[in-house]
Order: structure tokens, then sequence, then C-alpha cells
């Protein structure tokens, strides 16, 4: 089976896929390189929903984005094999009913980074206020009547809103630069995004802990 | 004295006029209720009304009416609960809920049948003579959990959104199944001989009732919508429409043997978006009220008439089967979510901590509908039996279930209802999720939730929108009219401060333009064309950014807790009458 030519994606995972699910994307990460080996950015014009997203940029920008690879480095790549595919899915794995609070609590920030990769498209470790605009913008392009300054304002209410939760009440001349991990760590606290950010079908069935 | 005249509009004012008297008589004493819940008081003011007409003619008295019951006293209450559901956790859990409300209730009914049937066989309880067939007839009607005991309960105790919303909607959707098995067992009652083809029948009988409830709930919800798109002229009567749709819904499903809770639900969640962006801001204040109103009485007159009708020469009272029909409803109840939410939990659907099942099986409440169902049989000769059973297990389920639920959510510690204010924040997050979900799922090529909600929101605004809506120029994204009331509640707390014209201290953004967001900001709020300009938009659209958390508390409408919302409400009409 496929999952055995690749070790080292599944000892990303901190508990194993059945060998199914990884046949099934194995099919699917064929389907989209048309044979290849590797994908790259315009492999993903090939899925004719994915057209109406709004926010179809980060979406593809994230799976090249070498934060979420593991890989320790910055920047973004240009082709992904079936490893990395398999990295991106794994983000989206299911809550385990049997997870420890430790557990639980690297599974919740784990899916938060990725969130934060995507807001942060400079990699500085920061969303700062024209990267907020950035996604608020993209997020209501579909809407043709909404003017531009709309959509900057709702943005700047929102950064207010996180500056106003992450540092509290602030001097008149203080400087908040952006959001930080530990701030969106904050904002993030009342939306319970382990249950929320899963696909379906990933569901994992526990043969091994291998990590 | 022309009684005989009057006597019928007369005698029902007065007893809605003693349910309303009742609850200004709870609320007085501020402890009460937060002890007992108001259906237990009012079943005992009910109780002590029943025995005193008993006492005075010496004959049993009134028992409510099944058919003022179900086409009276029910449908407000469901047009209530179905039109202020809250629409994303609903979506979100309907799997959950669907396995609760259909195979718990089949798991139920069968459990409680055979069970009373084992209970009929043993000699000393002279029960011999109740055969299996009402056994379980007797199951299907008592197996539902009752969505107006359910709703009287758990709007005092404020659980997580998601426990609420699992009981909730699997007291509300049970109804098709409970429809099918109660006709199904009754003309097996009545037929000779019953053959496999029967029960087959009453299988995709179900299907039938359940998603033709559905659909005659969507088409009276379309012609609603669509109605509403042309009443510009005629304002006065907007608030009409809406009510005369759900009821026809609930009356013509009735008619055809469906299931009419399902599709007054169906009627009132499919019309909600469309009628509210075209009926005027009072209009829609009026539907609000109206329907709180009247589901408030419905609800006061139901348990108040369960109370009345309990005492009377109505019942047998064979204590070993009452008692048995007790113990076996909890047990199996318990049983039943116990192996489903099992086999939730594992399949990944949903993920119900072991707290919120216990709150799941004990929140389990019977009500009023087992009550008219059992008087809705047909006359034999244990009718009586039953009756006295189903009015012991509603008793206990709203007394003592109803009464010890709260101090059992306060000890287990079962998450409570998240108070906190929405935030823009929160909604852009949660749109991005969304879509980034709905991505995730097409490169993946599964065709998961998110999928299908996509599919429909793009069916939606490419066609629905276009046929049902007046205006269709305007629709706006949840996420900017949020931000506009939010903005808005802003800018009037510090014309309430008296600070327009002074800048506050508000903490400053720098980016690498360095605009200084703060002053732009500001004093674009405080120009007063601007002020003036945002009133207006938000006048137009105020119905919709409305706080969008469940309504579910029967004596205060969403959105009033806020004393700003007054204050909104005095700053439009000051700045109108300049």
């Amino acid at each position: 089976s496929p999952g055995a030519h690749h070790p080292s994606a599944l000892s990303l995972f901190s508990l194993t896929v059945t060998s199914e699910q990884i046949e099934h994307l194995h099919r699917r990460f064929k389907q989209l390189s048309r044979d290849q080996l590797t994908i790259r950015k315009e492999n993903f014009d090939s899925i004719p929903d994915l057209e109406f997203n709004p926010i179809r940029g980060k979406i593809v920008h994230a799976f090249f984005d070498k934060r979420n690879l593991r890989q320790g480095s910055d920047g973004l790549g240009d082709e992904i094999n079936f490893e990395d595919f398999l990295t991106i899915m794994s983000y989206f794995r299911p809550i385990e009913m049997n997870m420890d609070e430790e557990q639980l609590d690297h599974f919740r920030k784990e899916k938060l980074k990725f969130l934060f990769h995507m807001y942060d498209s400079d990699h500085d470790g920061k969303i700062t206020l024209q990267e907020y605009r950035n996604v608020v913008e993209e997020l209501l392009s579909g809407n043709p009547h909404l003017e531009k300054d709309s959509a900057r304002s709702i943005a700047d209410g929102a950064m207010m809103e996180a500056a106003s939760i992450c540092v509290g009440q602030m001097g008149p001349d203080q400087v908040y630069e952006g959001i930080t991990f530990e701030d969106f760590l904050k904002v993030w606290q009342g939306i319970d995004i382990e249950t929320k950010m899963h696909v379906r079908f990933l569901n994992m069935e526990t043969i091994a802990h291998c990590y | 004295l022309d009684y005989q005249h009057v006597q019928v509009p007369f005698e029902i004012t007065l007893w809605i006029m003693l349910a309303s008297l009742a609850k200004i008589g709870f609320h007085l004493y501020n402890k009460l209720p937060s002890v007992v819940p108001e259906s237990c008081l009012l079943i005992f003011v009910g109780l002590i009304m029943g025995g005193i007409i008993y006492g005075l003619n010496d004959r049993s008295p009134p028992v409510m009416d099944s058919d003022i019951f179900f086409l009276y006293l029910l449908p407000p209450i469901v047009l209530d609960a179905g039109y202020f559901m809250p629409s994303r956790p609903f979506f979100e859990n309907i799997g959950t809920i669907l396995l609760y409300a259909v195979v718990g209730t089949i798991w139920n009914v069968f459990g409680i049948g055979f069970s009373l049937y084992g209970i009929c066989q043993v000699k000393a309880f002279r029960l011999q003579d109740v055969s299996l067939l009402h056994n379980l007839l007797f199951g299907s009607l008592i197996a539902a959990v009752d969505p107006v005991a359910v709703l009287a309960v758990f709007e005092e105790i404020h659980v997580n959104e998601k426990l609420h919303i699992l009981v909730f909607g699997e007291s509300l959707l049970n109804d098709a199944v409970t429809v099918v098995l109660y006709k199904l067992f009754r003309s097996f009652c009545e037929m000779p001989t019953i053959k496999s083809m029967d029960v087959f029948a009453g299988v995709g009988k179900f299907f039938v009732v359940g998603l033709g409830g559905v659909l005659v709930g969507l088409a009276f919800g379309m012609t609603a919508a669509f109605t509403t798109r042309f009443t510009k002229d005629i304002r006065v009567i907007e608030p009409l429409f809406v009510f005369l749709y759900s009821y026809l819904s609930y009356l013509t499903a009735e008619m055809f043997h469906l299931s009419g809770i399902v599709a007054i639900i169906a009627c009132a969640m499919g019309m909600k978006r469309y009628v509210e962006a075209n009926i005027s801001l009072k209009s829609h204040t009026t539907v609000k009220y109206f329907m709180k109103m009247w589901s408030s009485v419905s609800d006061t007159l139901i348990f108040i008439f369960l109370g009345v009708s309990t005492i009377g020469e109505n019942h047998e009272w064979n204590w070993p089967y009452i008692c048995f029909t007790v113990i076996f409803c909890l047990v199996w109840r318990a049983l039943g979510v116990l192996v489903l939410t099992f086999f939730v939990n594992r399949l990944h659907v949903n993920t119900i901590t072991g707290k919120d099942q216990f709150i799941i099986a004990y929140g389990g409440l019977r009500g009023a509908i087992c009550f008219s169902l059992v008087f809705l049989l047909p006359d034999f000769h244990r009718k009586k039996l039953f009756i006295a059973a189903t009015t012991v297990v509603i008793l206990f389920t709203v007394f003592i279930q109803g009464m010890t639920i709260r101090p059992l959510v306060d000890l287990l510690a079962v998450k409570r209802k998240r108070e906190s204010a929405p935030t823009v924040g929160e909604q852009i997050h949660i749109r991005f999720l969304d879509h980034l979900l709905a991505g995730i799922e097409d490169i993946s090529g599964h065709w998961g939730q998110y999928y299908w909600k996509d599919k429909l929101e793009y069916f939606n605004s490419k066609y629905l929108q276009k046929i049902l809506l007046r205006e269709y120029d305007q629709p706006k994204s949840s996420i900017v009219l949020l931000y506009e009331k939010l903005e808005r509640k802003h800018a009037i707390e510090l014309a309430e401060a008296g600070q327009l014209g002074h800048a506050p201290s508000h903490p400053s953004l720098l980016n690498d333009n360095r605009t200084i967001l703060r002053d732009k900001k500001l004093e674009d709020a405080l120009n007063p064309d601007v002020l003036e300009n945002i009133q207006e938009i938000l006048a137009r659209n105020l119905y919709r950014i409305r706080r969008t958390g469940p309504a579910y508390n029967r004596h205060t409408l969403p959105g009033e807790t806020e004393h700003v919302e007054h204050t909104k409400e005095i700053l439009i009409l000051r700045h109108r009458s300049l």
C-alpha cells in the first residue's frame, strides 16, 4: 500500500490512518497531479468547485507553505509530493475521544497554527492590519455591491476588537503591532475549533501510536 | 343574564386570564421560578382548579379535547420554536439529531412496548388481557420526547448551545416517527390479521410522512416569502401572512396524514430569511411579539389543562403497570442514548461527552402530546389504565426530572451557554473556516457537509434570492451587518457619553502606511452625516442584525437585555424628528 512507501508521513501523525484513507487520498493526488509525482499550483485549477471559493488563493497557498509542511524552513515551495499532501490533510483530522488534556491542547494549537499561517501571508509571525484587511476583502469579494472602504473599516474594527481582547485597555500612544500567535489563541478561545475544523471522511482508527 | 350567548368565548377568555394571572403570581416571588420550573407550578394550579371543579360539580372536570390541543394549542409553540431556531447549530448537528429522533424513538417504542408486554404476562398483576399490540401502541405514544415540556424546562437552565439543540431538535423531529408508529399500531389493532406487507408499508410510510412534511412546509414557506415580496404598500397586514402560511402548512400536513410539526418547522425555517428581508421593521417586531405571546399562552394553558385533566374518574390505578412504565421509560431512554452516542462518537459524526449524554437522557421529558394521544385511543376496556400510566409518567418527568435537572446541571458542571457578546472578529473567523473547509472538501474530493452548504448558498444567491426578495440589490453579508451594528452601538455610546467632538482614548493601530486608525475611524463615525447614513442603512436592515443567538426564553425577547437597544431606539426617534 502507498502508506508503506512513506514512513515519515505516518510518523507525523500521532495516530495512524487506515490504508483505505491513504488509498483514497493517493488516488485523488494522482488525479490532481495527472499521474505525476508532484503537484504544482496550476494543478489546483482543475478543481471546478474551488473556483467559486473566495479564499481560494489562500487555500492553495497553504499547501505550498513550508511552515505547514513541518520542514523547519520558511517560504513557499513550488511543488509538493504525496507526503506533503498527506501532511496538509492531517491538519483536518477529527478529534479522538480518548485524547487527554495535553494531547487535546496540542491538537488545537496545531489547527490554529495552520489558520494563523493562512492569515499571516508575509510569514513574519504577526497578522498586521494590512494582512487582516486582505483577509476580509477576500472574504467579502463575492459581494459585488460592497465598497472597498467597507471591507477596510470592518477589518479595522475587528483589529481593534482583537487588540482589546489581547492587550486590554491601551494608552493613547500605545501601538499594537499585530496579532501574534498567542493573541490569536486568545481570540479563538470561544470557538471550539477542534470539533469544527475537520473533514469528516478522514476518520482515523488507532492501529498503533507512533510518535 | 344572557350567559348562553357568550358562554364559549367567555369561558375561554377566563381560562386564558387565569393562566396569565398565575404567571404574574409566580414571578412576584423571585426565588420561585429558579427552584421550581414554571411548568410544575402551572400543573399544580391546574390540579387545584380541577379539584375545585370536581368538588363543586361532583363529576370529572372537562378533559382537554385532543382536537383543541392539536389544532389550536400546539401549533403556536412549534412555530415559535421553528422560527427562532438557530439554524447554524441545528444543521451542524442534524445527523445526530435525526439519529436520536428516528432511531432513538423507534428503539424506545419497541423497548417499552415489549418490556411492558413481558410485565403483563405476570399473573399476579392481572394484566393478561393487555395484548402485545396494545402495549406497542402505548409504547408508541409514551416514548416520544415532548417539545413543549423540554422547552419549558431547558429554557431556564441555560446549558450550552449544542446540548440544547440536540435535545430540543430531537423533541421536535420525533413527531414524524410518533405519528407513523401510533397510526400504524392503531390500524393494526383494528385489522384482523397483520401481514408482513403491512409492516413494510409502515416503514415506507415513515419516509413519506417525514419528507412529505418537509416538502409541504417548504412549499408554504417559499410561497410566504414570495407573497411578502409584494406587501410594500400594505405593511399593516404583513405579519398576518407569516402566521397564516405557517398555520396552513400545519393544517395541510395534518390533512394529508403527514407530520404537521415537521411541516411547520420547515415552513418557519425556510421562510425566515426571505420574509425578514422583505417585511418592514415594525412588522418584524409585531411578528416576534405575537409569536412569543401566543406560544406563551398556549404553553400555559396546556400545563393548566394537564393539571385539571388529572383529577377525575378517567383513571384505572393499576400501580404495578404504572410503576414499571415509569421505570422502563427511564431505562430505555438511558440505554438508547448510550448506544446511539457510542456510534455517533465512534463514527466522528459528533463528540458528545458523558455529562452531555446524561443530560440528554435525563432531559427526555414527556408532556402534553402523549396525553392527547392517549385520549385519542379507541375505546377499549383497558384505556383507563393507559390514561393513568400516561398521567403518572408526565407528572413524574415534569415534576421530578424538571425540578432536579437544574441542580444536576450545576452539580455535574455541565458546560453552560456562553454569555459573551458577538464580535466581528468571530464572524470573520467562522466564515473563513466555512470557506476553508469547503475548499478542503473540494480538494480531497469529498462531498461533505461544507460542500453541500456551499452549493446551497450558491443556489440561494443565484435563484432563490432573485425570486423571493424584493430588494435584491442589497444582500449583505452577516459580517457587514454585525459590524455595522457594533459600529453604531459604539457611536451611540459615545454620543450618550456626550463625547461628540472629542476623540476619546482608544488603542491606536499603526501599520506600515502610518495611518493612525483611531482618528480616522472615529471622525468618520462622529460626522453627523455619516451617522445619519449609517442609521438609515441600519434601520432598513436592523431586523437582520439583531443578536442571532437562540431566543429560548419565553419571557424576554432576543436583544432586549441590553440597555443600549433602548438608547438606540430613542436616538433614532430623536434624529428623525430633527
